[in-house]
Formats: structure tokens, sequence, C-alpha cells
């Protein structure tokens, strides 16, 4: 994905400060907390499959940096909160990405829906797990 | 003691174990549970985006009943006793949420009409708080065949322990089981991974992912010679237990593990009825044999 | 007709002002102001949910529901008629289904995205407890939902209201169906009256009718004894 930047500088434009200050407001997290230690990330067991590492995702809202939007990241983030007990500033990363997923799901835009799972998948699954998927996954 | 009791969705269904062992559980220790006699979805998962309220909808509905059953004198206390991790997080989560902000609590008024005005009165606790409240003296005073020899590995996954403000023990130690297993007469095994997510509800989109996780932990309880792991989440329980037929896949080596509901090896040492094995997979039942306990 | 200005009502259809007759329901004041029912109008008696209409009344931010042929109009009422939710019509083999949760989650995995919300329990104009019955069949509690549902006409305004885009009514009736079918079996005196049918103990007094004209069978029909 594109970082947003040209050559070695940054422009901190409107639109990335309104970005930022919608990622804090839906997360009700100060992300400027962050000094970018990346112990959230060394704690996150689903590194391996994320584009950006979570404290990444981080210096991206912080600049408001909305490329943010696409990244699997947030996605992958199953909210275990390994990050939230491990951060030294006391930011819950859980809260940034879901305030990320849920820009990107107020725009009609659904992760995964249900039509794509077979009878025999639906009928395998406990309700527990189909209704989380659910909420964190579809608008 | 009679106190409110919220399943939740899954213990009816696919955790029927854990439901019908609970009930033995709390029995032997002299504990009734009771029912709300309406209750709905906990609302799992709680929301984490601060503008959201419908999510509050469901949890806050089934705070409501429960407080009805404590103005109806219908149970002894205002606690309500959870088993299912999710739901735990969940109802607790929204309770707290009730009592700090009245902001929202005054729009999901304003939006239920119908329902009583929610008083904030209702404590949510975890089954294991509640046990562990009761001191592991009095559980091995009701332990009437031990555990002796079973190598047990408990497994806490995430929502019991975090976020650190609403979990059950503490997420960087938690102790709360193991000692519970060496009441009950356990060996226990500790797993470095106990903590470390299971894949949760990745397991409906990436089985391949949720399986990888999973196996971390599996095997990491097997090398540390545990002959079953336990659990206290129907989804633990579901992607530990029932999907190592997707961990086989990619994992060619691996032989499995029997994962048990910490509840019926409660129901076990407790010589109830109710320990629900034959639900399990993989089948205990021949571990369980081998250690001359069933 | 004469009209008598007071007892008309001012009334809105689609965003259009007519004035009607005070006592009309909904469906006769439609018609009293233009409309023709080519869709949307069924047995007239509040049985067959085929009538759904949304409605405000003024003065209040409600939007409610209601059976065009059972609501009586009142005055400044905004009414839209919803002959129809765009439903997806599936189908099972009730002989082959299990009656537990998975199968409702099989067929209606959206039941899952129930936010308890109960929008569909205000919208419903047979006053059922919708949500409730949603959230049984999600924990597999057939026996609950059937009986919740059991007065469902399958009007639809639950599932136009639903903002999990769940269709309640359908999930009430495979609830209903496998309440039938597995929990409460075949019904006993069902079986027995079909065994009389076919042992032909019926069929003298069939002929007979067969054989009646159409005045005398009217009069039968209205002497007929029911009971209640």
């Amino acid at each position: 994905m594109s970082t947003g930047t040209s050559g070695l500088y940054f422009t901190f434009k409107p639109e990335n400060a309104a970005f930022k200050a919608k990622v804090e407001e839906l997360s009700g997290e100060n992300i400027d907390l962050c000094f970018q230690c990346g112990a959230c990330s060394s704690g996150c067991p689903l590194t391996g499959e994320m584009d950006l590492l979570p404290s990444t995702v981080i210096r991206y809202a912080q600049l408001g940096m909305a490329e943010v939007l696409e990244s699997k990241t947030p996605w992958i983030c199953i909210t275990c909160f390994n990050c939230e007990i491990r951060c030294p500033r006391g930011i819950d990363i859980a809260n940034v990405m879901e305030a990320i997923r849920e820009m990107m799901l107020r725009t009609k835009y659904d992760k995964f829906t249900l039509d794509e799972l077979t009878p025999e998948e639906l009928r395998e699954l406990p309700q527990i797990a189909i209704i989380s998927n659910q909420r964190k996954l579809t608008a | 003691m009679r106190l409110a009791y919220y399943p939740g969705c899954t213990m009816k269904t696919d955790a029927k174990n854990f439901d019908e062992s609970t009930y033995s559980a709390a029995e032997a220790l002299g504990i009734e549970l009771l029912e709300p006699t309406r209750w709905n979805c906990c609302g799992t998962v709680h929301a984490l985006a601060k503008d959201n309220v419908m999510n509050y909808l469901a949890p806050i509905r089934n705070l409501i009943r429960v407080e009805q059953m404590n103005e109806a004198e219908l149970v002894d206390d205002k606690r309500v006793v959870t088993q299912c991790a999710m739901c735990y997080n969940t109802l607790k989560r929204a309770n707290a949420a009730a009592k700090a902000d009245p902001d929202k609590m005054g729009k999901i008024r304003d939006f239920m009409e119908k329902e009583p005005n929610y008083q904030g009165s209702v404590s949510v606790v975890h089954m294991l708080e509640l046990i562990k409240g009761l001191g592991w003296d009095e559980v091995k005073s009701k332990v009437v065949k031990p555990l002796d020899g079973l190598k047990v590995s408990p497994y806490y996954g995430c929502l019991l322990l975090r976020p650190r403000e609403y979990g059950i023990d503490d997420p960087d130690h938690p102790t709360v089981m193991e000692d519970l297993l060496e009441a009950l007469g356990a060996e226990v095994v500790d797993n470095p991974y106990k903590a470390k997510c299971c894949g949760a509800y990745h397991a409906v989109h990436m089985k391949e992912v949720a399986a990888d996780l999973s196996y971390r932990i599996l095997k990491q309880a097997q090398e540390a010679g545990a002959d079953i792991i336990v659990t206290a989440c129907p989804l633990c329980q579901f992607n530990l237990g029932d999907r190592q037929n997707e961990v086989k896949k990619h994992q060619r080596e691996f032989e499995g593990i029997p994962v048990v509901y910490y509840t019926q090896l409660m129901a076990l040492a407790f010589g109830k009825e109710g320990t629900g094995f034959e639900q399990n997979t993989p089948d205990p039942v021949p571990v369980l044999e081998e250690k001359g306990l069933l | 007709m004469e009209e008598n200005e007071s007892e008309m009502v001012t009334i809105h259809v689609m965003g259009k002002k007519h004035r009607v007759p005070a006592d009309l329901t909904i469906m006769k004041a439609m018609e009293y102001s233009g409309h023709q029912f080519r869709r949307g109008a069924g047995c007239r008696g509040g049985y067959c949910g085929a009538c759904a209409a949304m409605y405000r009344v003024k003065g209040s931010y409600k939007l409610q529901g209601a059976l065009a042929c059972q609501k009586i109009v009142e005055d400044g009422m905004y009414i839209a008629q919803i002959p129809f939710s765009p439903a997806e019509k599936i189908t099972y083999d009730l002989l082959e289904l299990r009656p537990d949760a998975n199968t409702f989650l099989e067929y209606y995995p959206e039941i899952s995205r129930c936010l308890s919300c109960n929008t569909c329990t205000k919208a419903c104009p047979q006053d059922i407890e919708v949500m409730d019955y949603v959230q049984a069949s999600l924990r597999g509690d057939v026996e609950e939902a059937a009986k919740l549902s059991f007065d469902c006409i399958s009007c639809g305004l639950c599932a136009v209201r639903c903002p999990a885009e769940i269709v309640p009514y359908n999930v009430g009736q495979l609830a209903r169906r496998l309440n039938s079918r597995y929990l409460i079996g075949p019904t006993k005196h069902v079986i027995k009256r079909v065994e009389e049918v076919e042992a032909g103990e019926f069929d003298a007094d069939i002929d007979e009718l067969k054989r009646l004209d159409r005045k005398t069978l009217q009069e039968r029909y209205e002497g007929r004894e029911v009971k209640l």
C-alpha cells in the first residue's frame, strides 16, 4: 500500500488532522501517547497474518493517513487485548483497531458475509463463533 | 446460596456439557443457580467504538432481567453468575459502562421504552471468581474422587483475563484455574500459551489461521506432558477441541489431546452426574479411564 | 354518498392528503380515496397478513405497523402500504432436519446478527414478542420459538424494520414446523380422523352433500354447529 509520503518529508494536512480526530473520537484513545516502542506488536499473536504491525497502524493513525483503511491488519486483529495489557502508555490498541474497522463498516462495507459459508460449515459452527464474527466484520 | 445464572446461547446447544456440569458442580458446592425466565443473546462481542449504543441493548436487557429477579427476591444477592468467557466480558463491560456513562444509559433507556429502567445494581461475576470466594479448602472438602495422577493444563484464553480492568485474575500470572485443579487433586501442567488467543471467531472465515493459533497452544501443553487441557469458554473449547481435525490437516504429526471444561472435572471429582464427557471431541474418556477416574 | 363533515378525518396516503370517513379501516379509507388494490389485500379479516401498512400519527415520532384491513384511521395519519418485504424463499426438506440451533443457523444464519433491539416486536401488528422468538431460535429452543411465534401471519413488517436484516417471520415458521414435526409429533386426533376417512366412514355423507342444490347447501352451511 502507498505510504502517502512524498520524498523525505510528510506534510500534515487538514484532512490528516480530520482523519486522526475521527480515529480518536471513535476509539476514545489518545493516540499521541504512543512512542512506538513496539510492545503491542511483539505481543500480538497474529502479526504473521498482518500487512502492517499494530504499532505501525497506530503510527498511520497518528499521522492521520487514511491509507490505513486499506490495511488487512484491523481485520486480522481479533481483539484479544494482549496489546492492551502490554502498552506502557496505557493505550487500548484494540479500540483503535475497532475505530478503523468501524470507519470501513460505516461505508456499507462488509468484510465477510455469511453467504460465503456452506451449509455444512454453518451446521458445524457454534453460535458464539458466528455471532462474534458478524459483530466485528459486518455493517 | 441461590444466585442468578446467565448461561448464554452456546451453553444451551454445542456446550450443553458445560452447562450441565456447571449445575452439578454448583450443586455440590451448595449453590443453586437460577436462570432468568427470559434472556437474550449477551450481545457479544463488546463494542469498542465509543459512540456505539446499539450493541449495549442486548447486555443491558439481560441485566434488567437479573435486576428484576433481585427485586422479586428470587435470589440471595445481586450477583449474576456467568460461565462463557464472552458472556462474562460482554455483560461485565456493559454493566460498567451503564454505571459510568449516564448519557449512554439515557439513550438506551429512551430507545428501549417498555423496559424498566436499569438501576445498575447487578454485579457480574464469573463462576471461577465465585468458587475462589468460597475458598479452596471448601472445594477440597467436597472432593470424593481426587483427580490423582491426571496432568491437566489450564487454558484461560483472552476475555477471562483481559482487558486488565475486567479480568478475573492477574492477566500476566493467573492462578485461579491452577488453584482449583490442585484442590481437585490434579497435577497442574503449565502452558506458556495459556492466555494466548485460540483464534476465536476467525474459526468462521479463516480456519487455517485459527487452527494455527490453536495448534501452538495444544502443542505446548502436550510437550509439557499434559494428559488433558481445561478450558472455560465454549469458543476456546470449539477451536482447541472440535477443530483438532483442522489442525491435523496442517500438522500431520499432531496426535490430538482431549480438551474439557473445568466444570466437567469438578463434577467428576465431586462424584456428580452430568459430566457429559461423551460430548467432547476428541474423546477424553480413554485417558480418564486409563487414570482410573472413570 | 352524503358526507357528514364532523365524522370525517384527514389522512395522508403515500404523501397525498384525503378526507375520509372516520370509521373506516386503512384499507377501506384507501379505497374510498380512489386506490384500487391489485396487491396487498387478501382476506380482509386480519388473518392472511397480505395488507401490512406502516403509519405515523400527528404529533408522534412513532413509526407503527398495522394490518390495513384492521386498523381504523385516525385524524392526521400518514400511511404507506408495505405489501411485501423482499425475502428469499428458502426451501428445505422438513423430514431431513434436526430441531436444533444449527438448523436455524444453516438456513437463516443472519439471526446471529440480532442486536436484541426489539424493533421487530414494536413493529408487529399481532403483538408477538418477535425478538424473543428470534433469540429462542438462536439458542435452539424450538418449542419456545414456536410458541411465541404462533400468531404470526407473515405480514413482513418485522423484516422491514430489522436493522440486522433478519426475516423473523421465516425463522418463526421454521420453528413451528420443527416443533410440529419433531417435538409435538403427529397429532393423534388428525391421524384417527384420516383413518376414518380412508375407511370410508364419511363417503355416504359426502355423496349426500354432492347431490344437494346450492340453496340447501347454503342453508346447511349457515345452520351448522360451530364449536369454538
